[in-house]
């Protein structure tokens, strides 16, 4: 347990392990779906020290990763036109789209700004009436009631310069689309906590049941990520399968009630597609009707674009718990944070990036050991 | 951006009819909006996800996430300048005049 005083309470952490330890008789496979926990678990080492026959998964929880590369693509195209001030978050700028990035369209004179807030973008669609502002949508159901908030108050405030380039996803149908597929592995979900802190825990109950997979709600703290594995553990030794909430404190019941209505009237349940995945039933957001005007891909007339994904990058698999990022043949030579081929590398929330920071090249017990873990 | 960082609400008003807070992540104060707890009063503590308020947090866990998000540099990830943070990781010089133009 060589990392284990970095913890931010080394105790109970200990006291967590060793609970785990001793619980533990036989292999488990856990999936965590945020990808703020893949990252916490790969920079704490939390991988190496629980006992070996608990296998933590990375699954698709980074939205800036399953952002398909056509969308990127309508990104970029309309973030070239003249007249259009694109507003994006920072985590987007570096995504490779097919041949260039944001980042590069603003050093060829397209006008992207990085925004804090979606609403900031709301403002500058204020102050510039006579410029068309986009921006960039993205996003699980955390990031999605903030963006379905700016589309309300720019149609309430007669705001008709501003569109929002929608590529919503949601947790639920990933999970399904996970534990339908004939290789998968998972037996325990470790569920996105602030995802559940928006919508609650009421979609939960049917998967667990149905899949009979235990889904214990989980924070992406250190110690969070240990209790929960803890839980999920303690349900499969027992043979139990229901959703149990480890982060009652950020997490009710019932989710956030305002911020679902808001959802459920500006935007629709739609098919989308994830990157490096494919289309997911009913798994993403559009526009409802009401709010069409506001759509970005109506109003630059992008819907047409479609473009595939370079072969060579296998990150649909990693991001299914399919394949370990180090496992693919360009991992750390052809991909990485400065030519990424794929979504899971750039993105900081990404499992490839996290590999490729934390050294995590080979997980095998003897470079287990030998390999520096910063 | 998936980040969800607590904060502490200083001060509330009305702004085109919307309720917005200035609040404090560690000492850094941001604009953020409270539609989605109109309930949330000066002092009080909630989880920020992109400039709204989506949860509300005991005052003794926000301060304990919010010393380790610093210790671990996740505060800089979240409200650093996003071009110099890009321009690093694509290992290039940002593009002319950055810094965020707000």
């Amino acid at each position: 347990m060589k990392y284990i005083d970095e913890f931010q309470d080394p105790d109970l952490a200990r006291r967590l392990l060793d609970d785990i330890h001793s619980t533990v008789t036989r292999p488990w496979a856990l999936m965590e779906v945020c990808g703020g926990q893949t990252h916490t678990i790969i920079r704490h080492g939390i991988d190496q020290l629980l006992p070996d026959q608990v296998e933590l998964i990375h699954g698709p929880g980074c939205p800036v990763c399953v952002t398909p590369l056509e969308v990127i693509d309508k990104a970029l195209e309309i973030a070239s036109r003249p007249g259009v001030i694109f507003c994006s978050f920072g985590d987007m700028l570096r995504v490779p789209g097919t041949g260039r990035d944001l980042f590069q369209v603003r050093g060829a004179g397209g006008d992207v700004r990085v925004v804090y807030s979606p609403l900031d973008a709301l403002r500058i669609a204020q102050q510039n009436p006579d410029r068309e502002v986009v921006f960039f949508g993205i996003g699980f159901e955390t990031t999605a009631p903030p963006n379905a908030m700016t589309v309300y108050q720019a149609r309430r405030l007669g705001i008709r310069n501003f569109s929002l380039l929608v590529s919503h996803v949601r947790v639920p149908p990933a999970i399904e689309a996970i534990m339908q597929s004939p290789s998968c592995r998972v037996q325990g979900f470790l569920a996105a906590g602030h995802v559940c802190s928006v919508m609650g825990v009421e979609e939960y109950p049917e998967l667990a049941e149905r899949h009979r997979v235990p889904i214990v709600v989980t924070g992406f703290e250190p110690l969070d990520i240990l209790e929960g594995v803890r839980r999920t553990v303690a349900q499969l030794e027992r043979g139990e399968h229901t959703v149990d909430n480890a982060y009652p404190r950020a997490v009710r019941p019932e989710g956030n009630a305002a911020a679902r209505a808001m959802l459920e009237d500006v935007f629709e349940v739609t098919d989308r597609a994830w990157r490096g995945i494919g289309v997911i039933p009913d798994s993403g957001w559009r526009l409802s009707a009401k709010y069409r005007d506001h759509d970005a891909e109506h109003r630059f007339s992008v819907e047409g674009i479609q473009t595939r994904e370079p072969a060579e990058c296998r990150s649909g698999e990693v991001l299914q718990g399919l394949l370990k990022p180090h496992e693919c043949e360009a991992f750390g030579t052809l991909c990485t944070p400065r030519t990424p081929l794929g979504a899971t590398m750039v993105s900081s929330e990404g499992a490839c990036a996290a590999y490729y920071l934390y050294r995590r090249l080979d997980l095998t017990p003897a470079a287990r050991e030998a390999t520096p873990v910063v | 951006m998936c980040l969800a960082v607590p904060g502490r609400v200083l001060d509330i008003e009305e702004r085109d009819g919307t309720r917005m807070a200035n609040v404090d992540f560690g000492g850094v104060v941001k604009e953020v909006c409270l539609e989605y707890l109109p309930d949330l009063q000066v002092g009080e503590y909630a989880i920020v996800h992109v400039g709204f308020a989506l949860q509300r947090l005991d005052e003794e866990s926000a301060k304990q996430t919010l010393e380790l998000f610093a210790t671990l540099g996740m505060l800089q990830e979240e409200f650093g300048d996003p071009w110099e943070m890009a321009a690093e990781a694509g290992g290039t010089l940002p593009p002319e005049g950055e810094g965020a133009r707000l």
